[in-house]
Formats: C-alpha cells, sequence, structure tokens
C-alpha cells in the first residue's frame, strides 16, 4: 500500500476495486465500514453483491474482465469535464498527452455496454473521486489475477495520478496484500529477479555486494517464477525442488499441471505443519513449526514490520530457520545465527530500505519501510514530492478481454475467491472453524439455479478444459446470472482444477478469477 | 484547539474543550471506574458507576458524559461519591450469581475489580434473579447472560467498530437483555465469531470457550505476536499455561487492529494441535512414508541436493518460500538457495 491502514478513518471516499475486504481482510473491512457510516462516500466496483456492497453510495457491478474499460471510461470523464488535477499532472507525472489519446476511445456509452454499468453511473462515480480531496483507492486479487492483471494495476495508478491523489495521507494506490507476510517475502527477497529490498539480481554492483558479504560467487541471471518452474518441471528441467510452507497442488492454477510436475521431479523436499496434497508427493517431508512456536517477524500491506514471539516449543522440535540452516552446513556453506534477530540484521545491513528497522526499535507499533538509517521514524505513506523513477509515467492501455471467456460447451463463468471463516488453505485444519464451514458452498444464483433444478445444499458437477470436482451450492443473487463463484479452500472440493492457467504476461499471476465451466446437477445415488 | 482548566482532586488540570469529566482524570492518572463507557465507542452515561462530585451541581454527575468546563472543581472519590457507587455495584449483584472463586473471567472482571476497591462483598437487595440457559452453541463463544450487567458495550463493539449489528438490546425492565435479533443462540444469528464482543465485555458473560477451566486469568501468560493469517498484520496476544496455547486476547495498544480481530485471528489457531501435525521427518520408501530421524534426513536432502546440483547445474533445482513464514525465514530461503544452491530460482505464492 502506498499508504496506511488508519488513514482509511480520516478519508473522505474509499474506492474499492475487486477487493471483498470485511472477508478478505476482515478488520480493514470494519474501518471501511465505520468510515462510510460516518459519511465518508464508498464506491465498491465488483460483479458480486458483496457486503460492502450493501454500504456503499455506488455499488457498480462490472462485468468480469473489464476493469480497463471501466477505468478509462472514468478518465475519459474526467479529463473531458476538465476536473483533473492540472498541477499535479504538469509537475509530477510524463506521458499526460498518450493517456488522453487513449481514454478518449472510451465514451462512457461505450464503456457502459462493455461493463453493464450505467452511464449516469460512470458520470457520478468519476465526477464524485475526481474532486474529492482524500480519496483513498484499494485493490486486492480481483484486479491482479486476470490476464491484464498488470494493466489493470497500472490503469488503477492512471486515475490516481490523474486526480493527484497520490502523496499525501488519506490517498494512494492501496493493494491489500493476501498472506499474513507476503509483503515480508517479496522484501527479503524471494523473488527470482531481486534481493532484499527490491535490489536486482542482475544489477553487478548489487550483485558484487552480495557476493562479498555471504563469501561465494553468486549468479546473475534471473530465475524462474512460479508457472515456469513447473512447465520446467513438467518439461524434465527443473529436477529438484524445496518447498516450504506452500500448497500448490490445492492454490495454484490447474492443479492437474502441478501435479504432474511434482511427480515428474526427481526429488522433492515438502517442508510442512501437515501432510499437505502437495507434501504427498514428496521423497522427503521436513515438518515446519507454526507462528506460535518461533520468532521473528512479519510485514503487513502497509509496510509494517511487526514481531512475531515464540509462545510454546516448536512441535517437531525445531524452528524452520534451524532446519534451513542445519541443512545449509551439511552442504558445506556455514550459518550459524543464534537467533532471527541476528538473521535480520545481517538483511538489515544489506538492504538501503530497511537499513534503519531493528528488533530493538519495533516497540508494539512495528515500523514501516522505508526506514534507510538509525534515526528514521519509519514511512506512513509512499511518493510525497516524487515518485521512484522522479515523475509518474502514464501508461496508455487498452482493453485485453479474458484468456477464457464462457461459450456454448462452458456456458458459466467461474470466478474464485476467499470467504471470511478461512484462510488459504491452513484453517481448515482448524476444528473450530471447520465446524463451523466445513466445505466448499458455490455460489449460483436463482435463475441459473432454476434451470439447472438445484436448490440450496445440493450438489453439482463443475467442469472446466482442464479438470471437474463436485460441490454443494447456495443459491443467492450475490452473484450475477451466469456467474458460479467457489472459494479454494478445500481439498474435497478444489476450485484450482478448474481454474485457467492463462496468466498475465509480465507477472505470470494466474486468471483465477474467469474461466469458462460446465455446471450440471449431481443426482444422488 | 481550545485550553481549559479545571481542578479534580485537588490537582490542577489543563485539557482541551470537549474533553470529558472522565478523560481530564484519566490524563493526571485518576482511574474513574467505568462499565458502560469505552473510549473507542459512542457514550451512554448509563452506568452510573462513574458518578463524580462537581462544585455547584445539585446532584453527582455521570463523568463519561459531562464535558470539562473552565473552573470546574471536581472531587471523585468523596463519601457521596463512594455511597452512590457502591448502590450501583450492590444492584448489580442482586441479580449476578456469587461464583466468582470459579469464575474463569475473575482477574480480568471489572464488576469484581470495583467490588472489591469498594469493598462490596453481597447485596442488601433481595428479589428475582435471572436463570438463563448457558449459551454455548458454538466452539468459540459462550454466553452466560446471568453475569451481564447490561453495559451495551457488545451492542455497541458490534455496530461501532465490526459494522455487524448483531446485537442489540432486547425486552424491558428487568428482563432487559443484550443480545441477537430474535434472542436466538449466536450460532443461529448473523454473528460472524469475531469475538470483539468477548474482547469489551467487562464480566464473565462473554467468555472464551477455549479458555475455560485452564487457569486463572494472572496464570495465563501473554505473549505478544502478529497474526498468522491474512495481510492486514493484526496484532494479539497468545494465551499460554503450561507450555500450551489455550486462546487470543486483544488489547487496546494493537496500533492495526485495536481490540477487533476476525474469526480467523481469534479462534484460528487450534490449528497448531491439530492431530494431523507433522511432528518427525518422513521419508519416502517404496512409495510409503516412513518417520525418520531430523540427521537422517537432512543427510538425505544434503546429499540428493547436492547431487542434482552437480549433474545438472543449478539452474536444475527450484526452491517455493513462504508467504505464511517469517521474514527471516524467508531470507534465509533465498539466501540458501542463492548462495548454497547456485540459482536465482526462488519464488513464493505473492503471483499465485
Amino acid at each position: 500500500m502506498t499508504n496506511s491502514i488508519n488513514e482509511i478513518s480520516g478519508a473522505e471516499l474509499l474506492f474499492l476495486i475487486g477487493t471483498n475486504t470485511t472477508e478478505a481482510h476482515p478488520v480493514i473491512g470494519y474501518k471501511m465500514k465505520q468510515a462510510a457510516r460516518r459519511g465518508a462516500k464508498l464506491i465498491v466496483v465488483d460483479p458480486r453483491r458483496i457486503e460492502l456492497a450493501e454500504e456503499a453510495d455506488y455499488w457498480l457491478r462490472v462485468k468480469p474482465g473489464n476493469d480497463i474499460p471501466l477505468l478509462n471510461g472514468l478518465m475519459h470523464i474526467i479529463i473531458k469535464e476538465g476536473l483533473y488535477d492540472k498541477a499535479f499532472v504538469e509537475e509530477r507525472t510524463d506521458n499526460f498527452e498518450a493517456l488522453k489519446e487513449t481514454v478518449e476511445k472510451y465514451p462512457p456509452e461505450l464503456v457502459s455496454e462493455m461493463t453493464g454499468i450505467p452511464v449516469d453511473d460512470l458520470y457520478a462515480v468519476a465526477r464524485l473521486y475526481a474532486t474529492t480531496d482524500k480519496a483513498m483507492i484499494f485493490y486486492t486479487l480481483g484486479i491482479t489475477e486476470h490476464v491484464c492483471g498488470t494493466n489493470n494495476v497500472m490503469s488503477i495508478a492512471n486515475l490516481a495520478m490523474l486526480t493527484g491523489h497520490l502523496g499525501r495521507p488519506h490517498t494512494g494506490v492501496n493493494p491489500i496484500r493476501g498472506q499474513n507476510n507476503v509483503q515480508g517475502a517479496c522484501d527479503m527477497g524471494a523473488l527470482p529477479n531481486v534481493f532484499s529490498g527490491y535490489q536486482r539480481v542482475t544489477d553487478p554492483a548489487i550483485n558484487d555486494k552480495f557476493q562479498k558479504a555471504w563469501g561465494v560467487p553468486l549468479s546473475d541471471k534471473l530465475g524462474l517464477m512460479i508457472p515456469e518452474m513447473f512447465d520446467k518441471a513438467n518439461q524434465g528441467e527443473i529436477k529438484a525442488m524445496y518447498i516450504l510452507g506452500e500448497n500448490p497442488v490445492l492454490t495454484d492454477p490447474n492443479s492437474n499441471h502441478i501435479r504432474s510436475g511434482l511427480a515428474n521431479l526427481e526429488f522433492l523436499v515438502v517442508h510442512e505443519l501437515f501432510l499437505t496434497e502437495t507434501a504427498e508427493y514428496a521423497d522427503v517431508v521436513l515438518p515446519a513449526a507454526s507462528f506460535a512456536e518461533t520468532d521473528g517477524t512479519f510485514t503487513n500491506t502497509e509496510r509494517r514490520v511487526q514481531r512475531v514471539r515464540k509462545a510454546i516449543e516448536p512441535v517437531p522440535g525445531q524452528t524452520n530457520w534451524q532446519t534451513i540452516m542445519a541443512l545449509s552446513n551439511r552442504m558445506g556453506y556455514p550459518m550459524n545465527y543464534p537467533d532471527p534477530k541476528a538473521i535480520w540484521d545481517e538483511m538489515a545491513s544489506l538492504t538501503p530500505s530497511m537499513f534503519g528497522i531493528r528488533y530493538d526499535r519495533l516497540g508494539k507499533k512495528g515500523m514501516q519501510w522505508p526506514c534507510p538509517d538509525n534515526d528514521h521514524p519509519g514511512t506512513q505513506y509512499l511518493h510525497s514530492g516524487s515518485f521512484s523513477r522522479g515523475k509518474g509515467l502514464f501508461q496508455a492501455i487498452d482493453h485485453i478481454p479474458p484468456g477464457e471467456e464462457p461459450d456454448e460447451e462452458y456456458p458459466f463463468l467461474l470466478s474464485t475467491g476467499r470467504i471470511l471463516y478461512h484462510y488459504n488453505v491452513t484453517t481448515p485444519y482448524s476444528p473450530g472453524i471447520q465446524s463451523l464451514w466445513p466445505e466448499e458452498m458455490a455460489e449460483v444464483n436463482p435463475d441459473d439455479a432454476d434451470r439447472l433444478g438445484v436448490k440450496t445444499g445440493e450438489k453439482v458437477r463443475v467442469t472446466s478444459r482442464r479438470g471437474e470436482l463436485t460441490t454443494k451450492v447456495q443459491v443467492t443473487d450475490r452473484v450475477p446470472p451466469g456467474l458460479i463463484w467457489m472459494s479454494f479452500h478445500f481439498a474435497e472440493s478444489p476450485a484450482n482444477v478448474l481454474t485457467s492457467d492463462v496468466v498475465d504476461p509480465i507477472t505470470k499471476t494466474g486468471e483465477y478469477k474467469i474461466c469458462g465451466v460446465r455446471v450440471e446437477k449431481l443426482q444422488e445415488a | 484547539m481550545d485550553l481549559i482548566k479545571l481542578t479534580i482532586d485537588g490537582r490542577e488540570v489543563e485539557v482541551s474543550s470537549g474533553t470529558t469529566v472522565l478523560n481530564a482524570a484519566e490524563q493526571v492518572g485518576i482511574h474513574i471506574p467505568r462499565f458502560c463507557y469505552d473510549k473507542e465507542l459512542s457514550s451512554c452515561g448509563a452506568c452510573r458507576i462513574c458518578v463524580v462530585e462537581i462544585e455547584g451541581m445539585r446532584n453527582l454527575v455521570a463523568s463519561c458524559v459531562t464535558e470539562a468546563a473552565p473552573g470546574m472543581v471536581v472531587k471523585t472519590e468523596t463519601p457521596a461519591v463512594v455511597e452512590a457507587r457502591k448502590a450501583v455495584l450492590e444492584l448489580l449483584l442482586a441479580d449476578h450469581p456469587h461464583d466468582c472463586m470459579t469464575c474463569d473471567k475473575l482477574g480480568d472482571c471489572r464488576l469484581a475489580d470495583y467490588c472489591y476497591r469498594y469493598g462490596v462483598k453481597s447485596s442488601p437487595f433481595e428479589g428475582a434473579r435471572h436463570n438463563y440457559p448457558l449459551d454455548d452453541s458454538n466452539p468459540f463463544i459462550v454466553r452466560d447472560m446471568n453475569k451481564c450487567i447490561l453495559c451495551g458495550l457488545c451492542v455497541r463493539a458490534c455496530n461501532e467498530v465490526v459494522g455487524k449489528d448483531n446485537l442489540h438490546f432486547a425486552y424491558r425492565g428487568f428482563d432487559r437483555k443484550a443480545t441477537t435479533c430474535g434472542d436466538v443462540p449466536y450460532v443461529e444469528s448473523d454473528c460472524t465469531f469475531c469475538g470483539t464482543c468477548v474482547a469489551f465485555c467487562p464480566t464473565g458473560a462473554l467468555m472464551e470457550g477455549s479458555m475455560l477451566g485452564t487457569a486463572r486469568r494472572w496464570e495465563l501468560e501473554k505473549v505478544r505476536t502478529t497474526c498468522p493469517f491474512c495481510g492486514t498484520g493484526c496484532t494479539f496476544d497468545l494465551r499460554v499455561h503450561d507450555g500450551r496455547v489455550v486462546g487470543v486476547t486483544t488489547s487496546e495498544d494493537a496500533v492495526v487492529n485495536g481490540r477487533a480481530l476476525c474469526i480467523k485471528g481469534r479462534f484460528g489457531w487450534d490449528f497448531i494441535y491439530n492431530e494431523k501435525r507433522l511432528t518427525t521427518p518422513l521419508i519416502k520408501k517404496n512409495g510409503e512414508f516412513v518417520p525418520a530421524t531430523w540427521d537422517e534426513a537432512l543427510d538425505l536432502v544434503a546429499t540428493r541436493l547436492a547431487e542434482i546440483r552437480d549433474k545438472y547445474g543449478p539452474d536444475a533445482f527450484a526452491a517455493l518460500s513462504s508467504a505464511r513464514c517469517t521474514n527471516e525465514e524467508n531470507y534465509l530461503m533465498q539466501k540458501f538457495t542463492r548462495a548454497v544452491m547456485g540459482t536465482n530460482n526462488v519464488d513464493h505464492c505473492a503471483r499465485t
């Protein structure tokens, strides 16, 4: 997030696109509701009538996969009516003319046709967002999990820059990160192109710095992203994998491709809490310690580094950092950290953006990076005064249709996500939560349910080009006709057997939000 | 902002205008008892335990809803104030079980704390008592309405903090009750089991089911940590007894979430004790997993990874690190991949 969670309370407008916040990030959702009830305007863009749609001033039920036309359409109106922030555009951005030329092609009538959103609502929302001073945009995977995810994000950035909603409190472009430490895992360099703090492996000076610090030669060749790893595993080029705390068989798109890749490896190590669907493929399974059994830090979606503290002894006898150290030592590369603090200190010493964040400064509130030195207080919001590259660069972006759309053979659009009661694939191991919400309840519109002849609690078979599953349904007008919505939490109804492995060309993120499926009532034997 | 001066218990206090007497006292370290007041919620001035004496006013006033005024002279513990507070406590005890000896909330119960402070042991008022059945309809929250003092914090927390609007007052007079729509058990209501009502409840009316019968509150260690589920970064205290986590509680100094959490953060931690947790390494032999020692497993992993690296080259290896693990574990995983295996093939589910 460019800005911080607690700024929501002072915002005058919240623009939510592709985020079901009350379920996926409940406590942030509470704050949004509080703000809306205090009078902040709330705009919700979502194909589903999610909880916050009920509280919204404007709920735009966009047709899935049409976010770019919508955003371009809003910018079209804002520019036409002269509502954009001319000073901001002049002083802090480049390439305005190209943006203008592109959004010119998205007049309200056309956008309304593409998105299904009434023209009046387009005008109202464009004017409201452009003319409200403290306006924050939030998005999550409803924006990124598309074939055009990167372009969706850049379109959002265009809208915020055009209206000067960046670099100040209560504004910004705010992706709410999914997992507890997905921000931190990126920050630490668990990515194929960067070391910690987004220092590029291909930059000779950076690479040299890490070679000296670590005392070994390092590759300066970009590594593989997850989908490429599984492609290469299928092709026999990746021979061995070490998988720590992930269950790609359930969570990655097109599970059957993942399964065949894992099966094709010569050697697989899985380091996990449970014998997961992925661990079944392992040659060696290493038992993992949970968050309650280790010291360390997590970094939340607003870049806040916070302490994790050991409450009980590790169930498997040792923590995960000790296991990785032990393996490294066996392979002839000594790692001898006495505690997680020593690991953090090494990382911080090599990472300018986090150099000033140290355990003894974290206190009860943690610290937000960037924090370049020991006197720096940390950073509540980014891009004050200038952007990373100096001026913000508008990108002229055109509509890109989804990789796979419903057709005659697979007439339903399947979209997926998280539900309130579960978090990815860990919570089904919570006996309490599991007793309350034990299985998939796919959402089907009443019109479709009538045609299929199914009622809430009955089962259907869902089939895509890649696989099939059975699931119970709940009949609800949360979803529009033609759309079936599933979570991916349950091994018994693994939605990612169905999902498309069409990916965004830059991030290689799968299009979990859109694929074509067939739905049939299951005749109970 | 305008500053005003007033006197509280003989001490001069300067506060910004609009500050209540209760909060002005708080600023100089004087804690005025309160049941229905909470600084995160709207004030209703209902419980009267916070009454104080203010010179020139005819009656005792509720300090939580009385704004400080210039020159005001406030006394927070006069005989009249103490008598009034005792009367409030005695009235509450007239319909409250006297089972503090076995009540799990003792030690964290404001009713018991104030009774102790004012020496109230029992109630002189004889009358009807409620005998509500216990609501243990769900695995998370145990509701004992016999212990409810009708402060309404749960109602306001559910409406004003969570925005769920699941709790309201029902019935009138003696039968008044803070409850769900239609007065149904939690599990049949719209409750999403975030437990924020539990965090605000000042008595034993709402309690975490998992903590009942484990230990007295003061014996439960608090370990402040960060939630392992979504990216919001809520912080809370794991409550630990005899080396075992028994629950989660929250406190207002949590920077992101205060006392609020969702069902996963407050009650989802029990996955750590799932019987399916792996406790020893496993090595697959003839298609079956066989338990192994750490040494056996790590020796095998080290040998095989070195063989594959040396035979096929570093780029034949790939690692998935984890967005669920700590920063330190992720740093080591990428360092291991780069420094030991010699490849940049390390990624995690940020993109999937």
